[in-house]
């Protein structure tokens, strides 16, 4: 069965294809959707093709699916319409999947649940790694607070954090926005700092 | 008791009235709580509709009856009991491609026939087949650029390529090349004009003066089901399309749809197309277009069969659908004109006395009957001054000379 991967995001693509390989499927390609990926994708004569459902290009798509002489059968979103369940799971992982008409639904099952998984586990990734970027600018801005603290009242670091979280607490605010307004403030009064 | 409901949407500038009754209180009034789900295409539109991820989407109006008809995946019944505007396309070429049609944008704006014509010269002269962006097969802009094209002889599966990708990635596919020139919703058609990338070569108004645009489409069966709360909806968007229509609040409208959350694009480009001042070409002073885009005047969001008939007519032409007495009667009927007035039976809305009209005959504004209120019908003729009446699609089919 052959396997194609449309995707933007290359790290996406990958976890997708690492979880299929280790499936047994080893026919897989992936095509990013710009320029001719349309042509691309023609010529490989895919069984399957996989695509984010947020994916702009899914209309591209599906008009390549309507006119194409080169793909014999037309090809039909999801594997099974009657099963609802199956389709509200892929449409909340974000997954599109085009079928080969014809195409058991025993075959294809297997590859669409995997898929739900792995985009699943890819948004999972992507939201630790939001949280991480978040914690980092969060904590540049707790630092410039800080220093603006210890300058101009004096304080040691620890004595300026310890004010920050008080005052955050006092006011039922997270740190960084105490830590932000306070910047703010000290770039509008002209704090130099 | 609140309710919440999930209604899809593609950032345009015609998504004004259910951000409005989101963010002005008007659904609020209702009773309704709307989460408004962004997307990206209309594939992922439809298919949350369909799938019943949403309740209701802002939706081309052929795609839902495209959808109801089995020709776009998933064959689902949809009702559009609600038009959630009028008109709002516009087509821009390459400049490049532009300086082989009349160099004042004016007058090729206002004379669509002529525009038609040299825009067919400019093809032979022009380095490949023009490639010409078009949001979706089953889309209003489609549609009306086929027709367009096909008045001048032009065959538009033959002559140019169509080739389909979404309003937001028009301005990008543009600059690389990838397309000649684009036809889309507001603020796409601006945004390319102001980044120096293309001119504007002809609006919908002039081509259909009342066109058919997006509509607030549900799956039929959960519109059966909720009739309570699609009416409560019903009466909110009405409210708020009067809100939108009312020039006075199209820079509040503009600045509401610029937020990220809706359309995340310059508040001066979306207000263009919202009060009709149209810049043509990158620095120039705008045309006027009054009727550029109409949200509540005349019965606007009134789902009128006909129209829905049209563009049946025009699925048919083109070979989009089979042409059969159930086709035509399943096509009519996703448009909902019962809804829309039992919906607003008891409002202020001015309510059309029929279903059904002749389309294209109206040349300027008709006062009509009306249950209530009083209802004048703007014009609403075709360019080329084509009549069509609903009970007669076979003859004005063949009306059209074949282009193949």
């Amino acid at each position: 069965m052959r396997i194609v991967i449309i995707d933007d995001s290359g790290l996406r693509a990958t976890v997708l294809e690492e979880g299929l390989r280790e499936a047994g499927y080893d026919d897989i390609h992936i095509v990013p959707p710009r320029g001719a990926f349309v042509a691309r994708l023609e010529r490989m004569a895919p069984d399957v093709v996989l695509m984010d459902l947020g994916s702009p290009s899914r209309d591209t798509l599906e008009e390549m699916l309507t006119v194409s002489r080169a793909l014999a059968r037309p090809i039909a979103m999801f594997v099974d319409q009657s099963d609802e369940a199956m389709i509200g799971a892929a449409i909340d992982a974000g997954v599109s999947a085009y079928v080969v008409d014809g195409l058991r639904k025993e075959r294809v099952k297997p590859v669409l649940e995997l898929a739900v998984r792995r985009f699943n586990a890819f948004a999972r990734i992507q939201a630790e790694l939001e949280e991480a970027r978040n914690a980092l600018s969060d904590r540049k801005v707790i630092d410039r607070a800080k220093s603006i603290l210890m300058a101009q009242r004096s304080l040691s670091e620890q004595e300026a954090y310890a004010l920050l979280r008080s005052s955050a607490m006092n006011q039922g605010k997270k740190i960084v926005d105490v830590a932000q307004a306070l910047i703010t403030a000290s770039d509008l009064l002209g704090g130099g700092l | 008791m609140t309710t919440n409901l999930r209604i899809a949407f593609l950032p345009l500038n015609d998504v004004a009235v259910l951000a409005a009754a989101r963010e002005r209180g008007f659904a609020e009034e209702e009773g309704l709580s709307l989460d408004l789900l962004r997307t990206t295409s209309w594939a992922t539109l439809r298919d949350r509709l369909v799938y019943g991820q949403v309740q209701a989407a802002h939706m081309l109006a052929p795609l839902a009856v495209a959808v109801t008809l089995g020709l776009s995946q998933q064959p689902a019944a949809l009702a559009a009991p609600y038009k959630l505007g009028v008109n709002g396309n516009m087509l821009v070429m390459a400049k490049d491609f532009a300086a082989a049609l009349d160099p004042d944008p004016a007058s090729r704006i206002a004379d669509p026939l002529a525009a038609a014509h040299d825009f067919a010269a400019a093809i032979g002269l022009w380095r490949r087949k023009p490639v010409i962006g078009v949001v979706h097969r089953f889309s209003s802009h489609a549609l009306m650029l086929r027709y367009w094209l096909a008045s001048a002889g032009v065959d538009p599966d033959r002559d140019v390529v169509l080739r389909v990708l979404p309003p937001s990635l028009t301005v990008e596919a543009l600059h690389a090349g990838e397309i000649d020139g684009f036809i889309a919703g507001e603020p796409w058609g601006s945004a390319a004009v102001e980044a120096g990338l293309a001119e504007t070569v002809a609006v919908g108004e002039r081509i259909w003066q009342r066109g058919v645009e997006k509509v607030l489409a549900f799956r039929e069966n959960w519109l059966e089901e909720n009739s309570e709360t699609v009416d409560r909806l019903l009466r909110a968007l009405a409210r708020a399309a009067v809100w939108c229509d009312d020039p006075e609040n199209h820079e509040a409208l503009a600045q509401l749809l610029a937020d990220p959350r809706y359309l995340d694009q310059p508040s001066d480009l979306i207000r263009r197309g919202l009060s009709g001042q149209i810049v043509a070409r990158a620095g120039e002073a705008p045309i006027a277009h009054p009727d550029f885009m109409l949200f509540s005047r005349e019965a606007t969001p009134f789902p009128w069969r006909s129209q829905a008939l049209w563009i049946y007519s025009q699925l048919v032409r083109w070979g989009m659908a089979e042409h059969s007495p159930e086709n035509a009667a399943k096509a009519g009927g996703v448009f909902r004109p019962d809804v829309f007035r039992r919906a607003l039976a008891g409002s202020d809305v001015p309510m059309p006395g029929a279903s059904m009209k002749l389309e294209g005959a109206v040349a300027s504004p008709l006062a009509v009957g009306s249950r209530k209120g009083d209802l004048t019908l703007g014009p609403d003729r075709f360019f080329d001054g084509r009549i069509f009446d609903p009970e007669q699609i076979d003859d004005y089919l063949a009306g059209f000379v074949q282009v193949r």
